[in-house]
């Protein structure tokens, strides 16, 4: 029984929220390491990217919400979010058309088009800033749960309660059907063959007749998606902040790095393991080790570093990642 | 390689634009952007040293001032002697083992042979040390942090003055730079800026945390001055006299006096770096930092080593953003970690390097102060932009309420914009390096 309430303790605290996250870290991560594999730079404005998918369908939604349009148990979101993917494409079709192809047509420096990304990154939090303010913003609607606490414990009469919350399996259904439909367009379509082979030799896939404005506006408008639905999935879970977007950059990179820049598997696999790590790390485990060890009574929390320095676990997976096998888990390119 | 007409007309306009805030608003204001802007310079500096001499892309920049910052708390308060009482000597004892932890396991890693027992032996050398560590340091913190948390809670400093913490600073930061440069550096430039990111954020997360260090978020105010205190200088007869006898009133003439000798002392060291940076860049070593940038590969093959050297000038520029850390801790007068904001202390450090001309360390001078003039002027401008845009509109409406309030926004984007700019049409900004 003890065993029961242990597991069922660490499903609610670690499991189910590590699940969640992963899911937006990866799906953030594709984002960058599509970026990476195309265009062949480290995008700094990913993280304000996201913000501005995020906030796009914010306001619809609140339209949406103002009309009394809902979806009844889902949230309205959902049906805002095609209106949000389409204005994030257009923003990064529109940046792409007037900042970085200029330094494509010059092939230049990888570095250089990273400290440009910085100056799109500052433009878009600007914007985003200007548009909706820095505040918390809520617009999770619909219903909360799937399972409170207290149903659970009576359900199962156990001691320990399992809160499912509605936004964390909506967060993993989502990402699941993306990523198929993602794995799907690059592995069986011509377009995403085209340009998995231009991510793989540039000059062959040139020669071989691909057409590579409509390569790297494709990967733009798939970018555009992912970042606008790892954002809206973000901000519905925990809520939405500019700023928070910004500092998920860290997670994000260290997750597309870990996995092996330019390889959309690895990315996904870097997203759960730098969430599960962040969430062990800094999960106080006096809980689980009461019900484990009852013997055992430990004073403190048994929490290996504490919440504020989640950061740090990141930034530890990346670096022991980036010493022992700099190409990733699973083997990126290395430019 | 002096400055050209051209770059003293540069300089001249920028000193200009900021004595025409002195004319036209206050000198008080006019003095507090040139004194942020002797700073900025000297972070753009910094950045410019491992950018312009030697393409190092670092965007850790706050995390190296904010390390400054926390040297001048650390040299010039008072030491909190009932802490260091109940538990300094026992905080110091667990860093050591913390200290000797990593030390050992980097030890074990380099000597035991590759296989399953220098695995084992490593992880249980890290399990250990850690398990010492937080037995050692937890109770010691808990027993510091309840000593008057209101205004203390922390071990202090040692009560020197506070110039001797500049040197500190920067050497603070010289310490995180060589750890991170030990690392990162010889990794691929992308990757060294994600690491550099990342120490920067934790190096904040720290300040934020460790109450025990510098107080965490309830920050250390009252940091001791290398000037005379306002207050002091107007009840100094001597002082309202002459004052007056200007013509001045004694009140304003306090404040400017002040400023003025801050001014004084960052010029100082502005331009004893400058003159040490240019003596640098043009020496053998600058020379060979160059051709280290330009071409690796030979440059390597010439027999330079090309790691060491890179190590070298990581050092020596997160050095300088730290003394202009501990500079900038030392005007405020207080460390509040909660202000250290990567786009306000790395990116725009960036923007001024890029903007002022990479490479050059004039140019870089100039971006510190272009930009940051700008970066304060832009929120009033945008402010009367903005009015006069809403001045047709109805009062009330909400448009006209949402545009003047998301004002004070314009000033990121509005750098964003410069520097993509700059970028575009003019890649080696303002005063090119020669």
């Amino acid at each position: 029984m003890d065993l029961l309430n242990a597991l069922v303790a660490f499903l609610n605290f670690v499991f189910v929220p590590g699940v969640a996250y992963g899911s937006q870290l990866a799906l953030g991560a594709l984002g960058v390491t599509l970026i990476y594999g195309i265009l062949r730079f480290s995008n700094f404005a990913h993280g304000d990217t996201m913000a501005f998918g995020a906030m796009a369908t914010i306001l619809m939604t609140w339209w949406l919400q103002s009309l009394g349009v809902s979806l009844g148990p889902l949230p309205t979101a959902l049906l805002a979010l095609p209106v949000g993917i389409a204005a994030t494409a257009l923003l990064v079709l529109g940046t792409d058309r007037l900042v970085y192809r200029f330094y494509r047509e010059q092939k230049a420096a990888p570095v250089i088009l990273v400290i440009v990304s910085m100056g799109v990154m500052f433009m878009m939090n600007g914007l985003v800033r200007f548009i909706i303010g820095v505040d918390d913003q809520r617009f999770a609607d619909g219903a909360r749960f799937i399972i409170t606490a207290r149903e659970f414990k009576e359900m199962t009469g156990l001691r320990e309660g399992l809160a499912i919350k509605s936004t964390a399996v909506l967060t993993v259904v989502v990402a699941i059907i993306v990523v198929i439909a993602l794995f799907w367009f690059l592995n069986k379509t011509r377009t995403g063959k085209s340009m998995r082979a231009f991510s793989d030799n540039e000059d062959l896939a040139l020669l071989s007749g691909i057409s590579p404005e409509r390569v790297v506006a494709i990967t733009w408008i798939i970018v555009a998606a992912l970042a606008t639905i790892a954002g809206v999935l973000y901000g519905l879970d925990k809520s939405f902040k500019p700023f928070t977007y910004f500092q998920l950059l860290l997670p994000i990179f260290a997750a597309a790095i870990v996995g092996g820049l330019g390889n959309p598997l690895g990315a996904i696999a870097g997203g759960f393991i730098v969430a599960f790590s962040e969430v062990t790390i800094t999960y106080a485990w006096k809980k689980v080790a009461g019900y484990v060890l009852p013997s055992w009574e430990p004073d403190g929390l048994v929490q290996l570093l504490s919440t504020d320095y989640k950061f740090a676990v990141s930034f530890a997976i990346l670096i022991v990642v980036l010493l022992f096998r700099p190409t990733g888990l699973f083997r990126g390119k290395a430019v | 390689m002096s400055l050209t007409p051209r770059d003293m007309l540069l300089f001249l306009a920028v000193f200009g634009l900021i004595a025409l805030t002195g004319f036209t608003q206050s000198w008080n204001v006019a003095l507090g952007i040139l004194n942020m802007g002797l700073i900025s310079a000297i972070m753009a500096l910094g950045v410019n040293m491992q950018w312009g001499y030697a393409g190092l892309f670092n965007v850790g920049v706050m995390g190296f001032v904010a390390l400054g910052g926390l040297g001048a708390i650390l040299v010039s308060m008072p030491p909190v002697n009932e802490a260091w009482a109940v538990g300094g000597g026992r905080v110091l004892l667990a860093l050591l083992a913390g200290a000797a932890t990593i030390a050992a396991a980097i030890f074990a890693w380099n000597r035991l042979p590759r296989g399953i027992t220098r695995a084992v032996v490593l992880l249980a050398i890290l399990v250990v040390g850690f398990f010492v560590f937080r037995g050692l340091f937890d109770p010691a913190v808990a027993r510091i942090e309840d000593i008057n948390p209101a205004t203390t809670g922390y071990l202090g400093g040692l009560g020197l003055p506070v110039l001797m913490s500049w040197p500190v600073g920067a050497l603070l930061a010289a310490g995180a730079a060589w750890i991170v440069g030990k690392t990162a550096l010889g990794l691929r430039s992308d990757y060294l800026a994600i690491a550099t990111l990342g120490i920067a954020e934790i190096i904040i997360a720290i300040l934020k945390n460790e109450d025990w260090m510098s107080r965490g978020v309830k920050n250390v105010i009252g940091v001791p001055r290398p000037v005379p205190y306002e207050i002091d200088l107007q009840n100094d007869p001597g002082f309202v006299e002459r004052m007056v006898g200007w013509g001045f009133d004694p009140v304003t003439a306090s404040a400017i006096t002040v400023k003025l000798a801050y001014s004084g002392l960052f010029a100082a060291v502005l331009l004893a770096l400058l003159w040490l940076s240019q003596s640098a860049l043009n020496s053998p070593w600058g020379r060979m930092m160059r051709a280290i940038r330009d071409n690796e590969v030979s440059a390597e093959a010439m027999g330079k080593d090309v790691k060491g050297r890179h190590l070298q000038i990581f050092i020596l520029g997160s050095a300088v953003c730290g003394l202009a850390g501990a500079m900038m801790t030392t005007l405020d007068g207080q460390l509040t970690p909660g202000t250290y904001q990567p786009l306000r202390f790395t990116f725009l450090i960036w923007v001024m390097v890029i903007v002022g001309g990479s490479g050059n360390n004039f140019g870089a001078v100039l971006g510190g102060f272009l930009i940051w003039y700008l970066w304060i002027m832009v929120e009033p401008l945008g402010l009367s932009i903005i009015g006069f845009i809403t001045a047709g509109m109805a009062d009330g409406s909400w448009l006209k309420a949402h545009l003047l309030e998301s004002a004070a926004h314009m000033r990121l984007f509005t750098m964003g914009l410069i520097l993509l700019l700059v970028l575009r049409f003019s890649p080696r900004g303002l005063i090119p390096e020669r």
